[in-house]
């Protein structure tokens, strides 16, 4: 399994092929969308969703032998894409490794010029339930 | 502006039209702007850019009770919009136009004033299916303050009304119908005229939304004999926050006030009121003065262009790209009425309106995704949205070619 900063260090390089062109760079997000495995139908539920996003986002938490692993869907391509990124680097990870992620990929791939501010917000909202979850289950873990 | 911008062989001088709106110059994400988004709010040209200035520095004055110099030339140029607005929609009186802030006020006005005074229990309101929320929302509010009954026009897979729909909606218990002259989410031009004769029939009266036909056609409210219309400077090349309401002298007197204050009083004692004449029995408190001043050059540019020629022109880009659609398996076209202004909403299978919207972007093309404030419309139609390109006169064919082989591109990843 990668680092968080390795796949981070991936993630920028890739973006930086497509640099100022903002079509293919959507294009992109979407391919990766699709590539993402799908969220069964049975986790997209009320709970599941992110508050504060535009689109539909579901998200779903798995903890297993000491790591935490995220599977999501949006209901729009380019949000799908978007996530899959965040469940790229963050999924398989331990819970203290997502907590400390200090995932400056978002600003040095022009992210938030390329979503704009209210899927920015979105994709902040989805960033913080992950990091909920790596907090619980690190919770929970101590209490035992 | 003058002869430079009119027609010559039938051809708009569209070059010269864009040079008079300077945000057309502007490049978005590296590409020169495509602004579709002309049904949510059109461009400004400069002559109404200009008079706000002009008014801020060289007259601003509050109107109608001064006696100095800036004051009497402030209120002449108020009064000169509304003059100009009666010739606009062939008003009988430049007193049966009041100035709102937008359609949806001018519908809240009638809806809380005539309905407040003439519409009681059980009595029965008909609208659309295919409303903007604005003309569904102040009319629920007062069927249910006053327990009267909304029914709804059903429509058809093109998006259009029939007569006998309406007719049989309509009886005796009629006392208001509201409708849209034009579809904001599908463009679909309604025959207004037979549904008024109809009504007026059967005793109930009329407020045409004319939001998204005032900027694209001709409209008569004397030839129509609607008995209210509504529309929005902004979405017609004038500045935001600037609304026309066209009442019939006899409807508008008999009316109670909508909100009281300065402007709108004759007398004041604390023992009683008496209401100042129409219009400004409905124009409490000052007025928004400098955005109606250059109200004035937005209608002065439709008219030397003529709005004839202005809706050949747009006609001709909404032809243009329904045809270019048309080619493109995977785009259906949502609304495809016989008479339409230049709106063009629309769909690609397996893809979100957001996604679609975001892409054209991507290449400097602005257009509207969602629902269009038109819930019930979409539902009918069982989808979440569209995405909306509507034409204004300064948009080219170049640009609807650009536009055409975007969503080319677009559904062609959806192929895959
Ligand atoms: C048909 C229609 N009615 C009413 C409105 C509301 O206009 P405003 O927001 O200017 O009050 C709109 C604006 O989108 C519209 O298109």
């Amino acid at each position: 399994m990668s680092s968080i900063r390795q796949i981070q260090d991936e993630i920028i390089s890739e973006f930086a092929l497509l640099a100022d062109d903002r079509e293919a760079t959507l294009f992109y997000l979407m391919e990766l969308g699709d590539k993402m495995p799908p969220l069964a139908g049975e986790y997209k539920t009320e709970d599941n969703l992110i508050k504060g996003c535009q689109s539909k986002v579901w998200l779903h938490a798995d903890y297993k032998e000491g790591k935490v692993f995220f599977a999501a869907d949006s209901n729009t391509d380019i949000t799908r894409g978007l996530i899959s990124l965040l469940v790229r680097i963050l999924s398989g990870q331990t819970p203290d490794a997502i907590i400390d992620a200090d995932l400056d990929f978002i600003e040095k791939i022009g992210m938030g010029q390329i979503i704009g501010s209210q899927r920015s917000n979105g994709f902040a909202s989805m960033i913080k339930q992950m990091k909920m979850y790596a907090l619980g289950y690190k919770t929970k873990v101590a209490m035992k | 502006m003058g002869e430079a911008v009119k027609a010559t062989d039938n051809q708009l001088n569209t070059s010269a039209i864009r040079e008079q709106f300077p945000v057309l110059e502007r490049e978005v994400n590296g590409f020169p702007l495509a602004y579709f988004d002309n049904a949510a709010t059109t461009q400004k040209p400069l002559s109404v850019i200009n008079a706000l200035t002009e008014y801020y520095s060289a007259y601003n004055a509050n109107i109608h009770r001064g006696v100095h110099t800036l004051a009497e030339e402030a209120t002449t140029a108020f009064e000169q919009t509304r003059a100009a607005v009666r010739r606009l929609v062939n008003a009988r009186e430049a007193e049966e136009i009041i100035f709102t802030k937008g359609t949806s006020e001018g519908i809240n006005l009638v809806a809380a004033t005539y309905g407040k005074a003439f519409i009681g229990q059980g009595d029965e309101i008909i609208i659309t299916g295919m409303e903007h929320h604005s003309n569904i929302v102040p009319w629920q509010m007062l069927a249910e303050e006053k327990g009267a009954v909304l029914k709804v026009i059903p429509i058809n897979e093109r998006g259009e009304i029939s007569l006998d729909e309406f007719n049989s909606r309509l009886s005796g218990n009629t006392k208001m119908v509201a409708i849209c002259l034009a579809s904001n989410a599908l463009g679909t031009v309604n025959p207004v005229k037979e549904l008024i004769t109809a009504a007026h029939d059967a005793g109930a009266v009329v407020l045409l939304d004319a939001a998204q036909a005032l900027p694209h056609m001709e409209v008569d409210v004397q030839a129509l004999d609607c008995d209210f219309l509504a529309a929005s400077a902004h979405k017609m090349y004038g500045p935001t926050g600037v609304g026309i309401l066209y009442g019939k002298r006899r409807l508008l007197e008999k009316m109670p006030p909508y909100q009281g204050g300065g402007e709108m009083i004759k007398e004041v004692t604390f023992a009683r009121t008496t209401y100042n004449d129409i219009p400004f029995k409905f124009e409490a408190g000052t007025p928004n003065i400098a955005d109606v001043i250059a109200f004035k050059p937005a209608i002065d540019f439709i008219n030397t262009i003529g709005k004839e020629n202005i809706a050949r022109h747009e006609h001709a880009l909404l032809q243009q790209a329904t045809a270019g659609f048309q080619q493109i398996d995977s785009v259906q076209l949502v609304g495809t009425a016989k008479e339409k202004v230049s709106v063009l909403s629309f769909n690609i299978t397996g893809m979100h309106p957001f996604d679609i919207g975001m892409m054209l972007d991507a290449t400097g093309i602005a257009v509207r995704t969602g629902h269009h404030c038109t819930m019930p419309l979409m539902e009918r139609f069982a989808i979440e949205g569209t995405v909306r390109a509507s034409f204004a006169v300064y948009n080219t064919a170049e640009e609807v070619d650009r536009l055409i082989r975007s969503v080319e591109r677009i559904a062609a990843r959806v192929k895959k």
